[in-house]
């Protein structure tokens, strides 16, 4: 088991450099810095001395090489743009992404999970037939056209809730929420609402098809010739069954909300690390690009090795798969 | 439930009178943020401009962009021409309560000028600042120089104090890796203290009610919000969440002046929009470069219908322009602003005496963030040239990536707008543009063109102290710019504020700077 620890972990580490090596790859098309961060009067001589100050003319290798060394400490340097320590930039704009993925995530269970199990139940029922449909219109409508069309319902015609923005927030230690403020829970409907669109769906398709499957089964026959009532036997036995891949999916799509929460956070204006990137490769802001990047594939690579390891712990098999040589 | 209503309604009245006689907010939606709270530190003119409702400089804009005194009361030029005498404006403090005096202009500028300074370039001109007395100063320029009001105009002034006992003398420096205590914090003179900031959230200005001017305005509060995405701001302004924004998206114009409670307010802006060529030995393709002889860049301006442009592209709202600085802009004469007329065939002709290959390609460099409509009169005008057999490859990208290709020459034709700032004279596309590449001199010069005689006339404007003469002198130049076709002038081009009905009065200014010391408010008179 230790070793399969060691083995995973390693694997993670090996991600994380291939993921700093690739950003760095894509700065180099990013354009240069200098030119945004001079006004318009600075000579050519102003210029080159700037980038030399930053390290910009030194060679690829020292350059990553310099990179990862400080990262690895905890320190991306200061923000090229608002001159702030990257970290801390990153730190003040996590709880928003952090809370409005999290309400995503509870509304595509609330919403997704039920839909789910009506659509297997009482399949072929107008009700269902609509909530397919509805699933096909939120698999295919971009989440900006979502939140643009949520905007001008819910802001612009009903005038109920605020267009961007996060409202008031509470700092809690270094943490800030708008969960405690009235203004602060209006201004997180809509951005959350719109990036939870496509994963109703997904959760929705996905208890679907896994009550399909579970309803065949004997135990739930058996269940039903017992007298048990239909119900109880589809909401509890069955469903019970089903969700374990939900949990699962709704683990590993935190990741995906994380780095899709973007799109959301540029159309709401939500304070969030979304939206710090996107301001940050509008200005060739290179540490907080990298900073973003490798933070966000930090959280995928975390949530997929704990993943694995906690199913190597509860399934055996997988733990000496390359001793064996199968899987 | 008769109490609860009695209740609510009561609730209902007292936010009612609340709004009677609340403060005049005035609710900014801009289109980005700025860089940070301190005006020296990232080159970047939003910033500034934002700034200034905080910081001031030693002399300022009025409402007709002239040069007014502001924390400077009266200057001279002492005897040896070189160095310029500042009397200051007597009872003037800062937010923090400290007096303003002659040791804060040294510090200011000291620390604007810094080797790690963003904003060097902003005062070409200077060499160093000493204390005469308490409310005199005394700047010294490396020569004589005419322009050093217009360039102080955005050197805003600190407070020495509160900049030693915060560790803030020197601008922050990037490449160091430190973070600036003014980089959060602000202690100015201007109209407007800094009350609160959450980057890319909320920045709360609040009036100041020590200001040493008579407030032309009737705010009590600005907040500046930003909202990158236009259809989001449109949206917002639609549902009165701000009450303002300098940037109105050009598509959404119609509809925003559809809506009862939003005024739109359009003019035209100072950018001038421009095309520029190369002169270097070869293309980027590695063919001879034909650009180099005037008549080929003769052929290709005349070869863009510029009406066309303006009704189709710009829906008539840009202004054609035959010069390339805009008509407010000290230099402009009406002779300079001739048009060559529209004349395909004419193009085909001076194409084919020149030798120029039939279906000769060329990059064409246009930005996809940068000017108004910009992609699409790129597009225009290269099927234009496609039209006079030349083969113009568009190559369209954020200014970020196309930056570096034009300034290491890794482009051939290209775009450029230049709105004069910070001087708003036409000094600064002749020095910064036209003349060659040298040191101060020729920064934009991209396609890098040398002509001597031109070079002469900039470099005499620079040191000429008398203003009808400088005039002369860089009418002239622009003559010599507008004969050679240098660069070709397209138009300027629009921009659009708008407003809600909250604000009764926003003066649109030309340089694209809202200046809101100028706004009032009409909900509470």
């Amino acid at each position: 088991m230790i070793a399969f620890l060691l083995k995973r972990t390693a694997n993670a580490a090996f991600v994380m450099l291939a993921v700093a090596l690739l950003a760095f790859l894509i700065f180099r098309f990013f354009g240069d810095p200098v030119e945004m961060m001079v006004n318009e009067q600075a000579t050519l001589q102003d210029r080159i001395e700037l980038r030399e100050r930053l390290g910009l003319n030194d060679g690829f290798v020292t350059q990553y090489t310099r990179f990862v060394t400080n990262a690895v400490q905890g320190d991306f340097g200061i923000s090229y743009r608002n001159q702030q320590d990257v970290m801390v930039l990153i730190k003040e704009r996590f709880p928003a992404t952090f809370e409005l993925v999290l309400v995503a995530t509870v509304i595509s269970l609330v919403v997704g999970i039920p839909a789910g199990v009506i659509t297997a139940v009482y399949r072929d029922s107008r009700l269902a037939n609509m909530l397919q449909l509805g699933s096909i219109i939120g698999v295919s409508l971009p989440s900006f056209v979502v939140g643009i069309l949520l905007i001008l319902a819910f802001s612009v015609s009903l005038g109920w809730l605020p267009a961007f923005g996060r409202g008031d927030t509470v700092d809690i230690g270094w943490w800030s929420t708008g969960l405690l403020t009235p203004s602060g829970r209006a201004a997180l409907i809509l951005p959350a609402l719109s990036l939870s669109t496509f994963q109703v769906t997904l959760v929705m398709r996905l208890v679907r098809a896994e009550m399909l499957e579970t309803l065949r089964a004997d135990y739930i026959k058996f269940a039903r010739a017992r007298g048990v009532p239909k119900a109880r036997v589809q909401w509890r036995h069955a469903l019970r069954n089903c969700l374990m891949p939900v949990i699962t999916l709704t683990g590993m799509q935190i990741g995906n909300l994380i780095a899709f929460a973007l799109v959301t956070e540029t159309v709401f204006q939500w304070p969030g690390m979304g939206m710090l990137f996107i301001q940050a490769v509008t200005f060739v802001d290179l540490p907080v690009m990298a900073a973003y990047l490798l933070i966000v594939s930090f959280i995928f690579v975390a949530l997929n090795t704990l993943v694995d390891i906690t199913y190597a712990w509860v399934d055996p098999r997988l733990r000496d798969d390359t001793a064996r040589g199968n899987g | 439930m008769k109490l609860r209503h009695l209740m609510l309604a009561t609730a209902a009245v007292a936010s009612l009178t609340g709004t009677a006689q609340a403060e005049n907010v005035l609710k900014w939606g801009a289109n980005r943020d700025i860089g940070s709270l301190d005006p020296y530190s990232f080159g970047d003119s939003f910033t500034i401009n934002v700034l200034n409702h905080v910081y001031e400089g030693l002399v300022r804009y009025n409402k007709d962009l002239k040069i007014e005194p502001a924390l400077a009361e009266s200057w001279e030029i002492l005897d040896d021409q070189i160095t310029w005498r500042f009397k200051l404006r007597e009872g003037v403090t800062f937010h923090n309560g400290n007096p303003f005096t002659a040791a804060d202009v040294v510090a200011s500028l000291t620390r604007v000028s810094h080797e790690t300074s963003p904003l060097k370039g902003n005062l070409p001109a200077y060499v160093s600042s000493k204390v005469v007395d308490d409310l005199t100063v005394d700047i010294t320029l490396n020569g004589t120089y005419p322009l050093l009001l217009n360039d102080l105009t955005n050197i805003h002034i600190f407070d020495e104090e509160w900049m030693t006992e915060n560790d803030a003398l020197m601008p922050t420096d990037v490449g160091a890796g430190t973070e600036g205590y003014a980089t959060y914090n602000a202690n100015g003179t201007g109209p407007f203290i800094v009350e609160s900031r959450q980057p890319d959230a909320k920045t709360v200005f609040v009036v100041n009610p020590e200001w040493w001017d008579e407030p032309l305005h009737n705010l009590d509060k600005i907040e500046l919000t930003p909202v990158n995405s236009a259809a989001t701001r449109v949206a917002a302004l639609l549902s009165g969440e701000i009450s303002f924004t300098n940037d109105a998206p050009v598509q959404d114009l119609p509809r925003l002046a559809a809506a009862p409670n939003v005024e739109v307010l359009e003019g035209v802006d100072l950018r001038t929009v421009m095309i520029g060529f190369p002169f270097r030995e070869t293309l980027t393709t590695g063919e001879a470069n034909p650009f180099a002889q005037k008549p080929v860049r003769e052929a290709l301006y005349k070869a863009i219908d510029l009406d066309l442009i303006h009704q189709r592209v710009m829906r008539g709202k840009s202004r054609t322009a035959g010069a390339t600085v805009a008509p407010p802009i000290p230099g402009y004469t009406e002779a300079l602003d001739a048009l060559p007329g529209y004349d395909p065939d004419a193009s085909k002709a001076l194409l084919a005496e020149a030798g120029v290959p039939e279906g000769l390609e060329f990059e064409f460099n246009c930005l996809s963030d940068g000017l108004v409509n910009e992609e699409q009169f790129c597009q225009a005008i290269a099927s234009m040239w496609s039209r006079i057999g030349l083969s113009p490859k568009l190559d369209v990208a954020p200014r970020a990536v196309q930056s570096p290709k034009r300034t290491n020459g890794k482009t051939d034709v290209y775009t450029l707008g230049w709105a004069t700032l910070p001087l708003l004279d036409s000094y600064s596309p002749l020095l910064q543009i036209f003349h060659s590449k040298d040191g101060n001199a020729g920064v934009f010069n991209w396609g890098g063109w040398s002509y001597p005689e031109l070079d002469a006339l900039i470099d005499a404007a620079g040191s000429e102290l008398d203003l009808e003469a400088r005039l002369a002198l860089q009418t002239q130049a622009l003559q010599v710019v507008k004969d050679e076709m240098i660069m070709i002038p397209l138009h300027q081009q629009p921009m659009a504020w708008a407003v809600t009905e909250d604000v009764a009065e926003m003066p649109l200014f030309p340089d694209a700077k809202p200046r809101l010391w100028f706004a009032r408010m009409g909900a509470a008179e």
